[in-house]
């Protein structure tokens, strides 16, 4: 009982700094300018408002940036699972010549960070005039090296599926692309949310893609935008900027405490299988 | 008349079990290269020539801005040896990525068994601690920003209990410290779901023999834990350093590699040279160098794996 108590507490200290900050950051984007460096520190805004929130859409079109990073987002997690979907059960079910030394070429995707190819990647883009426009945010991460890890959780999913499966869809005249379509990706559901999941985090947290390829405000993405609240010398408008940090993580916050199960055991996995 | 004489003969003519040509194997090899063709032309155009490009770049002097674009051979390699913040550099980068990895993999794991201790709520835990993984990085940064000023919340709560906290992103150690912290708060949950499952896996007998044994709780983690969920620990520093070779928002955020140059890790100072100062050619050669050294750290892990891994999963 003593123990019990003891790790209770324990990891109720373990909180603080996992809860806290998200507490404070909403907190502290409802206070008015003067309470924000208040001594003492204060949990709860003791004049709450939302003029933080009212600036937050005066001085940049957020509107506009929360729906580029949603859009690009939604197309990312679309298009790598079409594509990871189809090159993991290649790789898994199919087999074709070559099969395992372009498996070896996909897996170097993993050993390339993409800061060491975001010089060449920007020159290529910008010679084909789509600097400043997301298609670089679109087309790089769908097909390009954050797209192998998916691919690799495909396969690994894929691989465990029964062979009698697929031999029953045979029976019944389906092709490859049937068998693929009608009988493996049906039972796939658990590796696409994992993917699903990860893709979307992953695209909705860049930064340094978006702060090289993009540069007017318009088709700026949250993350780049929440930087640019600041006043005529470069200091931070605190409030705004957790204002505008509250409204980009209280929605992802939200869906993860609703399916936190899939989130964790999803994510979890990512993890292993890469 | 004559057809109708022919066309018996021709159906006796014909070879009795001819296969079709479109046979179950060859379907499945076109449909199997189409399946991964765009995953492939992907990384051609989006990994593989772009890697080679920075080779060719790197023998390159090219200032964007004076539109040169000039071969020089060697002369980058030789000058990134001779570059005075080279050294602050790799030692930013070295001193992120050890104390990340240390401080991470141990509160990873005191965290998962914590959790494992099959305690009612344990599951709420587990979502808090893994929360900040789906806040979005940068808003997590700048919280722990403004939280981290030197009249921010933590020096106000400090000074609640007597304590002057310093002014933390001001100074080198101080600063060096906070990014590491705020990382490592981000995603150490990833890490610890890991460990929660591996440790899931360690079968009880083992524990129930150790205990027979007489081993202390210590010994039976030291003895039986460690070794049981070695490939997990493997696999999890291998994340861990890997990401934070590629640590760059944080550090973009929260103190733009300085005071000084004290947090300017690898990748921040490719960019500062790439996308700051335009030089192109050089900036290609750190994105090299940075390239071989996380290539050499995984080698390196993989090859580990054998001597110290004690099972293979």
């Amino acid at each position: 009982m003593k123990l019990k108590l003891t790790v209770y507490a324990v990891l109720l200290v373990c909180c603080v700094p996992f809860v806290f900050p998200t507490w404070w950051m909403a907190t502290t984007s409802l206070k008015p300018v003067n309470e924000i460096f208040a001594f003492p520190p204060a949990l709860w805004p003791r004049d709450a408002t939302l003029d933080a929130y009212r600036q937050v859409f005066e001085l940049q079109p957020f509107a506009q940036q929360y729906v580029n990073s949603l859009y690009i987002a939604i197309v990312v997690t679309a298009g790598t699972l079409v594509v990871s979907s189809l090159a993991g059960y290649a790789f898994a079910r199919v087999p074709f010549r070559g099969s395992g030394v372009v498996f070896v070429i996909v897996l170097a995707g993993l050993l390339v960070p993409n800061e060491v190819t975001i010089i060449p990647l920007y020159r290529m883009f910008d010679g084909l005039g789509l600097v400043n426009t997301h298609w670089p945010l679109i087309l790089i991460p769908i097909l390009g090296a954050p797209s192998v890890l998916a691919t690799f959780i495909m396969r690994q999913f894929f691989i465990t599926l029964p062979r009698e499966l697929e031999e029953a869809g045979r029976v019944d005249g389906l092709g490859r692309f049937g068998l693929f379509w009608q009988v493996s990706l049906p039972l796939a559901k658990p590796a696409i949310g994992a993917v699903a999941i990860f893709t979307f985090l992953h695209s909705w947290n860049l930064f340094l893609e978006p702060i090289v390829f993009l540069s007017s405000k318009e088709k700026f993405t949250i993350p780049q935008a929440l930087t640019q609240y600041v006043d005529a010398y470069g200091g931070a408008l605190w409030n705004v900027q957790l204002a505008a940090a509250t409204m980009s993580a209280l929605p992802v916050l939200i869906v993860f405490v609703l399916a936190q199960r899939q989130f964790v055991e999803g994510l979890a996995q990512a993890g292993l299988k890469g | 008349m004559t057809l109708l004489a022919e066309k018996p003969a021709s159906v006796l003519r014909r070879p009795p079990e001819r296969a079709p040509y479109w046979t179950m194997r060859r379907r499945d090899q076109l449909a199997g290269w189409l399946m991964v063709a765009p995953q492939l032309a992907g990384i051609v155009a989006f990994v593989i020539v772009p890697l080679g490009l920075v080779v060719w770049y790197s023998l390159h002097e090219w200032n964007v801005l004076a539109g040169t674009f000039d071969y020089v051979g060697g002369e980058n390699y030789q000058a990134l040896l001779d570059d005075p913040r080279l050294g602050p550099a790799l030692r930013a980068t070295g001193l992120f990525s050890a104390g990340l990895v240390v401080l991470n993999l141990s509160l990873a794991l005191f965290l998962a068994v914590l959790l494992n201790q099959k305690l009612r709520g344990t599951v709420v835990f587990r979502t808090l601690f893994f929360s900040p993984v789906v806040v979005t990085l940068v808003a997590w940064t700048i919280v722990w920003g403004f939280l981290l000023q030197d009249n921010g919340g933590i020096n106000g709560f400090l000074d609640l209990v007597g304590i002057d906290g310093p002014n933390w992103l001001r100074g080198d150690t101080t600063a060096m410290i906070s990014v590491i912290v705020v990382q490592l708060f981000k995603n150490v949950g990833l890490n610890m779901v890991l460990f929660l499952a591996a440790l899931q896996g360690v079968p009880a007998e083992l524990y129930e023999a150790a205990r027979i044994d007489g081993a202390s709780a210590w010994a039976r983690f030291r003895r039986v834990t460690v070794p049981l969920i070695s490939p997990t620990i493997l696999l999890t520093s291998i994340l861990t350093i890997v990401g934070s070779l590629q640590v760059f928002a944080q550090i973009a955020v929260l103190t733009q590699g300085g005071p000084g140059t004290s947090t300017t890790v690898l990748v921040y100072y490719l960019y500062q040279q790439a996308f700051q100062f335009h030089h192109f050619g050089y900036g290609a050669t750190i994105s090299l160098l940075l390239f071989v050294i996380v290539l050499a750290l995984t080698v390196l892990q993989w090859r580990m794996r054998k001597r110290w891994v004690f099972h293979e999963a």
